[in-house]
């Protein structure tokens, strides 16, 4: 059986749920973060697949600027994880409620 | 023009076959990111997700994009990541706190309404099915054929990309040095 893009997409919504799954459950602030990006990941996928099942390589240019905007916020948000941590001595989201959000 | 056109669904089984095991892996991985307590463990299995993802790009033709995901997120993000659990030296009494207790019925309920959500959405856009669009081998996916997209067309969001990176610099430059009281 021959891998269609439906192949490529129903794996990249596994692995959004996955991440989504991840961001919803987990109390560690870091892995909060780790399942963010699987979730970006998840969605570069399914821009290259539409990319090549179109013939319009647009979409691998779209997966470029999300690459570099997640190295930017994984950048940005580990600098936050660090100062919170030497600030509360812990990660625990439960615990970190300094916005009540 | 067209010298070669390459199919979608190539009739080869190798082909299949590796995106099979590949996705397996991918799924694998990110099963472990959201299960396992050691957040080392977490971040290798990511580096094993993304790594399969970009064996994945290779397969849609997107080799020079195979080649940014290795370096980037499997290189340095997950150097990133490995490096801030490492310096903050998470004691195990302070990663014990993970327990999939209060947010579990909801969240399975919420994660089984996007799964029904995308399941139905799949089997509604069957016309999305594009199996027989051709793709020239020529420059699709190469750096020629990315860099000459990026460069030309998409010149002006590519420099803009560098005022994000700098601005990010700078945040995270302001957010290390800052006095904790």
């Amino acid at each position: 059986m021959a891998v269609s893009i439906v192949h490529y997409l129903v794996l990249s919504s596994i692995l959004f749920i996955i991440g989504a799954y991840g961001v919803i459950t987990r109390r560690n602030l870091i892995v909060v973060l780790m399942s963010l990006e699987l979730m970006l990941n998840a969605a570069n996928l399914a821009f290259v697949a539409f990319s090549r099942a179109l013939g319009d390589m647009t979409g691998q240019i779209f997966v470029i600027m999300a690459i570099t905007v997640s190295a930017a916020e994984v950048a940005v948000g580990l600098a936050l994880v660090v100062s919170v941590y030497t600030h509360r001595q812990t990660l625990n989201i439960d615990i970190l409620r300094m916005l009540k959000g | 023009m067209h010298h070669a056109l390459l199919r979608f669904g190539s009739k080869s089984g190798l082909e299949s076959i590796l995106f099979y095991i590949f996705a397996a892996l991918a799924v694998v991985g990110a099963i472990l990111v959201i299960s396992h307590d050691n957040p080392v463990i977490n971040a290798l299995s990511l580096v094993l997700t993304l790594f399969s993802t970009a064996v994945l790009f290779i397969f849609l033709l997107a080799h020079f994009l195979a080649a940014i995901q290795v370096l980037v997120y499997a290189g340095a993000i997950m150097v990133l990541f490995i490096f801030t659990v490492m310096y903050l030296n998470l004691r195990e009494e302070s990663l014990s706190f993970d327990s999939f207790n209060k947010p579990m019925r909801l969240s399975i309920l919420f994660v089984l309404l996007i799964v029904s959500g995308f399941i139905a959405g799949l089997g509604f856009k069957k016309g999305l099915m594009l199996n027989g669009a051709g793709v020239s081998l020529d420059d699709f996916g190469t750096v020629r054929g990315v860099g000459d997209l990026l460069f030309r067309t998409y010149l002006l969001p590519f420099e803009l990309t560098s005022v994000l990176i700098v601005v990010a610099i700078i945040g995270v430059v302001v957010i290390a040095k800052r006095r904790l009281d």
